[in-house]
């Protein structure tokens, strides 16, 4: 769906010497969208998230906001913001000059930027901590002074680059919540680059994934997560076996399995308690590794060991075809 | 702290301790004790005297010596650092591959290959009255005398000074820059900062450890020289380290001491005060 507000790329494109890092991708973000890029290191996402913060040249093709070609602007020119995954807070700046430093840049007066800056403190709730020096913060309140920092430029792109993946689980878990709850108060488009699927699944209102240089899907999460088009975004999302039946090639969810008493036969190659399930691995006689998610009251009814020779079956309703 | 772990911990350190006792304390407690004999035209005498003080003191040449001192050191120290700096941001901003890097890098340190000495008469031939600057000039037609104060004047000396000491200010400035994380100008660029305000607003203030030790080092070493100003101001110009070095070739080790003491205390006074600018431990 189009509108005048979106984010459009075309045919973008990044090339080093020989190498391509992203290949002509053409896409459209809609506005006010939380948008994860997800893919493995190296696919091009951050290439891409770079671009469009005017951190890497474009090699080729156009990046398009609200109507407007930005790809040769500089990157405060763009209406994009960008927060760095490492967070790149002034080491030698209080909490509060480093949220109105770009004020400062264009020569906005001491007591207005500061008054600002107080403002989007106040929103990623740091106030308390404004005259404290980036060191003296833990990784989660870094995290909120890049975020403020970010959005007192009042962009309407906000560009995040592997945000949550300095922190550890439980603050990771907190923090998406937070950046969540942010873009759907701001109503400003995020895009969220990231190799985590579970983070992208929990966020994103649309999943982008990519793979060597070019987008493999995109779509909502359950989308791209019930329907994998490719045998790669079946595996890299997870949670889905790749069989071949008749010659075809099918994604099945692991959940959908059961082993009961008829069905192909596979030898049970480990199993793995997961507190409310258990994964039974097992390897088929065409050596098709094959994950069998049963729930946790099933199997103990009927406990499988490694080495155990077992029957697999599923509704052929799950069998979801493949492209490629 | 148990007995043992202090003892073990002063038995680590007796090495270093022991070499700093004996070569840097002891020769700065003799020259402090011998700064108060007293000297006659053929005698040194033990004594606890300020006369050396007292004309030290009293004397207009010491403060005009001073302040000449101290101006060689102030122009070497912002000429170093102007070269510096430059020379340092190219390096660390400008050259992208690691061995090019370190190639330039290596460039940088040729002139420390041959003694200072050499490096400072070698400019003679150079600046010379019938040298090779005045001819070229000349030549061109630009002058038609043979430009004086080319050699032989505080421009030489300061010229020497300046192609001694500049690595000392790359280096340290270099190291500091290096480890400015790439992402934070990245970041002032995301925030609008145009390349004069990255470099006011975030490379001077996150080098100015580097440049703290640069001039820690210049200034001493400027304050500290006698042989640079005797050779290229033709011994038409004084230091304090000359003072001192005419004294002790007329045996006046008395006299001597008590310009170092109050040569070691000015330039003391000076690191103090630049310390307390910059706090350059937690970049060491």
């Amino acid at each position: 769906m189009r509108t005048p507000n979106d984010l459009e790329l075309a045919k973008l494109t990044k090339r080093y010497g020989d190498t391509v890092a992203v290949d002509g991708i053409s896409h459209i973000f809609a506005p006010a969208s939380y948008v994860c890029l997800l893919g493995p290191s190296g696919c091009g996402k951050s290439t891409t998230l770079r671009m469009i913060a005017g951190h890497e040249s474009v090699s080729d093709g156009n990046i398009v906001l609200e109507g407007k070609e930005i790809s040769h602007l500089a990157p405060a020119q763009r209406g994009t913001a960008m927060m760095f995954q490492s967070y790149a807070l002034f080491p030698h700046l209080s909490v509060r000059d480093n949220v109105a430093f770009s004020l400062k840049m264009k020569g906005v007066d001491k007591s207005t930027r500061y008054a600002k800056a107080n403002a989007l403190l106040e929103l990623v709730a740091m106030t308390h901590l404004a005259d404290r020096m980036p060191a003296q913060l833990s990784g989660g309140q870094q995290q909120r002074v890049a975020l403020a920092r970010a959005l007192i430029t009042e962009p309407r792109v906000l560009l995040l680059d592997e945000p949550l993946s300095a922190l550890d689980p439980f603050l990771r878990i907190r923090m998406r919540a937070e950046l969540k709850r942010l873009q759907r108060e701001l109503e400003i488009t995020f895009i969220h680059v990231t190799h985590g699927q579970d983070e992208a699944l929990a966020l994103a209102d649309e999943v982008v994934v990519m793979n060597n240089a070019v987008i493999e899907q995109a779509g909502s999460p359950r989308d791209v997560w019930g329907k994998p088009r490719t045998e790669f975004v079946a595996r890299f999302m997870g949670g889905h076996n790749v069989v071949t039946v008749d010659g075809g090639r099918y994604a099945i969810r692991s959940d959908v399995i059961r082993i009961g008493a008829d069905g192909l036969p596979a030898t049970t190659t480990g199993v793995e308690y997961q507190g409310d399930r258990v994964a039974v691995t097992t390897r088929t006689a065409t050596d098709e590794e094959i994950v069998a998610l049963l729930p946790e009251e099933t199997f103990f009814g009927q406990p499988i060991n490694p080495g155990d020779a077992v029957r697999l079956g599923w509704d052929v309703r799950w069998q979801h075809p493949l492209e490629a | 702290m148990k007995k043992s772990d202090t003892l073990k911990g002063w038995a680590l350190a007796s090495p270093l301790l022991l070499v700093l006792l004996a070569f840097l304390l002891l020769p700065i407690a003799m020259i402090v004790v011998v700064s108060f004999w007293q000297a006659t035209e053929f005698a040194i005498v033990p004594a606890f005297s300020f006369e050396n003080y007292q004309f030290l003191f009293s004397s207009p040449v010491t403060y005009k010596v001073f302040w000449a001192t101290l101006r060689y050191a102030l122009i070497t120290w912002a000429l170093t650092l102007l070269i510096g700096f430059t020379v340092a941001y190219y390096l660390a901003f400008h050259i992208r591959s690691n061995a090019a890097q370190t190639a330039l890098f290596l460039v940088c340190t040729i002139p420390f290959l041959t003694s200072n000495i050499i490096r400072m008469i070698s400019w003679i031939p150079f600046l010379g009255r019938n040298g090779i600057a005045n001819q070229t000039l000349i030549g061109m037609g630009v002058i038609e005398q043979p430009l004086e104060w080319l050699l032989y004047s505080d421009f030489s000396v300061i010229l020497a000074f300046v192609h001694l000491y500049t690595l000392f200010m790359i280096v340290p400035i270099f190291n500091t820059m290096m480890r400015i994380d790439r992402a934070l100008i990245e970041a002032a660029r995301d925030n609008g900062a145009s390349g004069w305000q990255i470099l006011t607003n975030v490379i001077i203030p996150l080098s100015k450890p580097g440049i703290m030790i640069g001039t820690i080092f210049v200034l001493t070493l400027v304050m500290g020289d006698f042989i640079t100003v005797r050779f290229m101001s033709g011994s038409q110009s004084a230091n304090v380290g000359r003072l001192i070095s005419n004294d002790i070739a007329l045996l006046q080790y008395p006299s001597a001491s008590a310009t170092s003491v109050v040569l070691l205390v000015t330039v003391l006074l000076i690191i103090g005060a630049l310390m307390r600018f910059v706090n350059i431990r937690k970049e060491l």
